[in-house]
C-alpha cells in the first residue's frame, strides 16, 4: 500500500487495472486506491511482469503492506509479507478513525455497535452495516441520513497534514510587492496570437518564474527528512487546487523548470481537470517539492501559507490589484501589482536566502520573454 | 440566434465548471465568478465552451467586460447574428 500523503495510514484498494501474467512498464497506472482525499490512479515503478495480486478490491490496509508481487526481469519475486488489515483503537469505544467520523455523519452511535475488526475493532464497514440497519428500522430515517461526506475525510486528512506541518515546522514568513505590468503586457501580446483553447493564464507565468527562481535557489525546493535538507534536483511543483465540493489537492507538475510557458499551461490545465475528477496519480500525489498557492482569484491580497510536510517552502500569490507605484524618476503611477509571499521553513533555509529568492522572483517577471 | 438560445447555452456552460449551481437563479446583474465560485481556469474553460458552441471569438482585452449574466448575454447577442423577425 503506497504512502499517498504526509499522514496517510492506510488506504482501501479500490480496484485492479492488471491481472497475474499481465507485462507492466514504469508509470504504468496498474490500481487505483481510496484515501480519505480521494481516489488515486497508483503508478508502478518497476518494468516486469504482475506475479501475483495479493489484496483484493475493498481491502483497507496500512501503509508498506504488499499488494501486489512484481517480477522484475534478472531479479528473484521478493517474498510477500502477509496482509494484514489495520488495527485501530482509542477512547472508550474502540474504533477506526474513518469509523469514527462516519459513525457521527450519519448519526449511528458507536456505542451500540459489534465491532468486526481485529479485538473487535469498529470498522468502516460495520457503521455502514449499522447505519443500513437503522435505517431500515424506522423508514423516516432514510430521507434524515445523509451519505457519508467526501469532504469528511478530505478535512480530516488536511488537518492532521497541516497540524503535522505547525508542530513540526519553524515557519518564517517573507512577502514583496511586484510590479507586474511588464510581464502583463508581455503576456496579453503572447496570448493575442493564440486561440481561446491556447491562450495562458497568468498563474502559469508566476508557476514558470517560481520553478526557474527555484533553480537558482534549490534549498527551497526538497524536503526535510531525517534532520536534514535534501534538494531535489528537479522542481516538481505542487499546485493548490480547491475542489468545488470543498477541501484541496495539491498535485505536482513534473519537471517544472524544463517545460515551456504552453507546456506548464497545458499541464496547469490537466491536472487541475483530473483534482476536480478524482483521476489523480500516484506520483503526482506524493513528488511535490514546493508548494504553489494562487488565491488572487478570490481577491486575496497576501498569502500566509502553512507549509505542506515534508517540504520546505510554499510560495504564495496574491490578486494582482492596480495600486499607486513610484515609478522611474520618482514619478507616481499606478501599476498592476501582485504581493508574493514566501512561507519556509527555517530549519532548511535562513530569512537571507528566501529574501534572495522573492527578489529572482521579482526579477524573472521583469523579463518575461526569458521565462 | 436568439437571447433565450444564448443564455441555455450559457447556462449550459456553467452547470459543466459548477455542476452543483443552479445558474437559472443567478441574477442577472450579480457578478458570475463571485456567485458561483468559478476560478479564472474555469472561467477560461467556460468561455472555451462558448467559443465552440457560438463560434464566437472572444477577445482576451473583453474578458473583464463579461462579469455579469446581462453583459455576457448582450456581449454574445452583439457577435452573433440576429436571427429575421418572422412576419406575422
Amino acid at each position: 500500500m503506497p504512502s499517498l500523503g504526509a499522514d496517510m495510514t492506510e488506504g482501501t484498494l479500490v480496484q485492479w487495472n492488471v491481472k497475474p501474467g499481465d507485462a507492466i512498464k514504469r508509470g504504468d497506472i496498474i490500481a487505483v486506491v481510496g484515501t480519505e482525499k480521494a481516489d488515486i490512479e497508483v503508478e508502478v515503478y518497476q518494468t516486469g511482469t504482475v506475479e501475483k495480486l495479493i489484496a483484493q478490491p475493498g481491502d483497507k490496509l496500512p501503509v508498506g503492506t504488499p499488494i501486489a508481487l512484481i517480477h522484475v526481469e534478472g531479479e528473484a519475486p521478493v517474498e510477500v509479507a502477509p496482509v494484514q488489515p489495520a488495527p485501530k483503537a482509542g477512547g472508550r469505544v474502540r474504533a477506526s478513525p474513518m469509523a469514527r467520523k462516519l459513525a457521527q455523519d450519519l448519526g449511528v452511535d458507536l456505542e451500540k455497535i459489534t465491532g468486526t475488526g481485529p479485538h473487535g475493532v469498529i470498522e468502516r464497514h460495520d457503521v455502514e452495516q449499522a447505519a443500513q440497519t437503522k435505517a431500515s428500522e424506522n423508514a423516516e430515517h432514510i430521507e434524515a441520513a445523509a451519505p457519508a461526506k467526501p469532504v469528511a475525510g478530505m478535512r480530516h486528512a488536511i488537518a492532521v497534514a497541516m497540524a503535522r506541518s505547525n508542530r513540526e515546522i519553524p515557519h518564517y514568513y517573507l512577502s514583496t510587492q511586484i510590479d507586474m505590468s511588464v510581464a502583463l503586457d508581455w503576456l496579453q501580446g503572447f496570448n493575442q496570437k493564440r486561440s481561446i483553447e491556447n491562450r495562458v493564464l497568468p498563474a502559469a507565468l508566476l508557476l514558470k518564474a517560481v520553478a526557474r527562481g527555484l533553480v537558482q535557489v534549490p534549498e527551497l525546493n526538497g524536503f526535510w527528512v531525517d534532520d536534514q535538507l535534501k534538494p531535489s534536483p528537479e522542481v516538481h511543483l505542487g499546485v493548490a487546487i480547491s475542489l468545488r465540493g470543498g477541501g484541496l489537492m495539491i498535485p505536482a507538475i513534473h519537471a517544472a523548470e524544463q517545460k515551456s510557458l504552453e507546456e506548464l499551461m497545458a499541464a496547469l490545465r490537466d491536472v487541475i481537470t483530473r483534482a476536480r475528477s478524482g483521476r489523480l496519480r500516484s506520483s503526482e500525489i506524493t513528488e511535490g517539492t514546493i508548494t504553489v498557492t494562487n488565491l488572487g482569484d478570490l481577491g486575496v491580497e497576501t498569502v500566509f501559507g502553512v507549509i505542506y510536510p515534508p517540504q520546505v517552502a510554499l510560495v504564495g500569490f496574491g490578486k494582482i490589484m492596480d495600486r499607486p507605484w513610484a515609478a522611474e524618476h520618482g514619478m507616481l503611477g499606478v501599476r498592476p501589482v501582485l504581493t508574493a509571499t514566501l512561507a519556509a521553513d527555517h530549519r532548511a533555509t535562513d530569512g537571507h536566502r528566501g529574501a534572495q529568492f522573492l527578489q529572482i522572483l521579482d526579477d524573472l517577471l521583469q523579463e518575461p520573454g526569458k521565462l | 440566434m436568439t437571447e433565450s438560445e444564448i443564455q441555455t447555452a450559457i447556462f449550459d456552460g456553467l452547470r459543466k465548471i459548477a455542476p452543483e449551481t443552479d445558474p437559472r437563479q443567478l441574477s442577472p446583474a450579480a457578478n458570475l465568478r463571485e456567485a458561483l465560485d468559478i476560478d479564472s481556469f474555469d472561467f477560461l474553460n467556460f468561455l472555451i465552451s462558448l467559443h465552440e458552441r457560438l463560434g464566437v471569438e472572444i477577445p482576451e482585452a473583453d474578458y473583464g467586460r463579461l462579469t455579469t449574466l446581462s453583459a455576457l448575454v448582450q456581449y454574445l447577442s452583439k457577435k452573433l447574428p440576429r436571427e429575421p423577425t418572422k412576419a406575422s
